[in-house]
């Protein structure tokens, strides 16, 4: 199978006034078509670096990112991305908030069947009825539901998440991961989902990627393999357990806060 | 029961401004202060009637003067706003700059433009309601613009976007609660603008014309009912802002419950 996404050999560094600050060094990624994969790492290890990267929004120091076969030069509109801050605009309704990229993005769909589309989108996350709702009548949890609409409505292949469940609560978020599932079912995508959640990891991606510690490198890849559809339920049994204890080991190595020459790649 | 509450809207702040009056007449009655010294409410409709030309003339002389300084104002702290919001250099050159200018009272500027264009009271005017309001306009653009969340501009910038795009789509908008704030603020300034040179200048013309005519005969009754015409000039264009903040900025309006 093609990959989709391929990350090669990147490295990146900000400028500061004290002098450059490596965030990625030797960063190597690869997510097949349809595959979602999560990327996990201690604070400030350059997650959001990565996503920026992807999306085209800034270019490496070094290294090639490629999506689709195409090396990405600048912003593409086959992206599609949510933060953990929703930034609705509001003052908007939700469907004219889903509708934003489409008033960007060439689009075949005529204003009808784009419409039908955005509504579609929200009943599939279970905002059926909110339609004509401003930002500021809805719950954060509904608001994220939203905005992962607009992520999706001009069908990107590529669907970045920078921890957009973050800033939920625990029972927020079980329902969004679960709603994540329902969503890809019927609209396939290319994941790339950032979090501090291992949970939330094992429980959404097929393969998960610990950073180190900064400058990060890619320091191990975890297969979550999977057979037929997940359920929460799959988090308490010891395979899950054993997956946790794993990721939880090479965060820690990640941290510095365990010996290095245990990590495997 | 919203009737009542309808009524009750409209009782009380009438029976305040009735309590006012009577306390104001009461005054100057308890005191027996004449004319010439302090004006009574009872005062205010015969002085109305005897110049009740002058008053139309001269108040819509400062109105129209008022407004096109404050167009201007807008038009111009808008624009330096938004290259001050979008240039972190533009910024640091013209901020110090912008708040040395501010921090000038307006009132030592009126001799200045007063001598520089001698005779053209209509400019003069004009130029300092501008000069006295666009300072917070100006302020308020650019923080609301330099002030947007990054998550909003790669939102667009992401799907390939241009500058104009997000700054229509997103940007603008954005800072309409605060453009309009600072408009509120940026109408009263520059009633003080207008009347400021009116006052001041020789043969000037408006509402501080005819106030500073009263000035000189020691009109008491004249002086006071030019005030209360220019507090309602100020009120009505204050709420003519507020309906345009309504429509265009309504959503920033957050519904109880």
């Amino acid at each position: 199978m093609q990959n989709l996404i391929e990350i090669k050999g990147v490295r990146h560094a900000y400028r500061t006034d004290a002098g450059p600050l490596p965030v990625l060094d030797g960063l190597e990624i690869s997510v097949p078509e349809g595959g979602f994969i999560a990327v996990v790492g201690p604070s400030g290890c350059g997650k959001s670096t990565l996503t920026r990267l992807i999306a085209g929004l800034m270019k490496p120091d070094e290294g090639e990112v490629w999506l689709h076969g195409e090396r990405v030069r600048g912003p593409r509109s086959t992206v599609g991305m949510a933060f953990q801050n929703p930034v609705l605009l509001e003052w908007r309704t939700i469907l004219k908030n889903v509708l934003l990229p489409l008033e960007i993005v060439p689009s075949k769909l005529s204003k009808k069947q784009a419409e039908d589309r955005a509504r579609f989108l929200l009943s599939l996350v279970g905002l059926e009825g909110f339609e004509d709702k401003r930002p500021s009548e809805l719950s954060g949890g509904m608001r994220q539901r939203a905005s992962l609409c607009r992520a999706l409505i001009h069908q990107p292949d590529v669907l970045i998440l920078d921890e957009p469940f973050g800033a939920l609560d625990a029972f927020t978020r079980e329902d969004l991961w679960q709603t994540m599932h329902r969503v890809k079912e019927r609209e396939p995508f290319t994941g790339v989902l950032i979090t501090h959640d291992l949970r939330e990891s094992i429980f959404l991606a097929d393969q998960v990627v610990v950073l180190s510690g900064r400058p990060a490198r890619t320091q191990y890849v975890l297969d979550i393999p999977s057979d037929g559809p997940r359920t929460l339920d799959d988090l308490y049994t010891p395979i899950a357990a054993e997956q946790l204890n794993i990721l939880r080991h090479q965060i820690q190595i990640a941290q510095g806060r365990a010996p290095a020459e245990e990590a495997r790649t | 029961m919203t009737a009542w509450k309808t009524l009750r809207g409209i009782a009380v702040p009438l029976i305040a401004v009735v309590i006012f009056l009577a306390f104001w007449e009461w005054l100057v009655w308890v005191n027996g202060w004449p004319k010439f010294k302090m004006a009574a409410p009872s005062d205010l409709p015969p002085a109305y009637e005897r110049h009740w030309n002058l008053f139309l003339t001269m108040g819509w002389q400062t109105l129209w003067r008022t407004v096109l300084g404050l167009l201007l104002a807008v038009l111009f702290g808008t624009l330096l706003g938004m290259i001050m919001g979008f240039s972190r250099l533009m910024r640091d050159a013209l901020y110090p700059l912008l708040v040395g200018f501010n921090a000038i009272p307006k009132a030592t500027v009126v001799p200045i433009v007063a001598l520089m264009f001698v005779g053209q009271h209509d400019f003069n005017t004009v130029l300092l309601a501008f000069m006295i309001s666009f300072f917070p306009i100006a302020v308020s653009v650019s923080i609301g613009l330099s002030t947007l969340e990054p998550e909003y501009r790669d939102i667009l910038r992401s799907l390939g976007a241009s500058q104009a795009t997000i700054f229509w789509k997103i940007a603008l908008p954005k800072t309409l609660p605060e453009f309009f704030g600072a408009l509120k603020v940026a109408v009263t300034l520059a009633f003080i603008g207008t009347n400021l040179m009116e006052i001041v200048s020789p043969h000037g013309r408006g509402l501080g014309a005819l106030f500073d005519s009263g000035r000189t005969n020691s009109d008491f009754p004249l002086m006071f009912a030019v005030l209360i015409a220019l507090a309602f000039l100020g009120i009505v264009l204050y709420y003519i802002v507020v309906a345009l903040e309504k429509i265009f900025a309504g959503w920033a309006e957050r519904t109880p419950g």
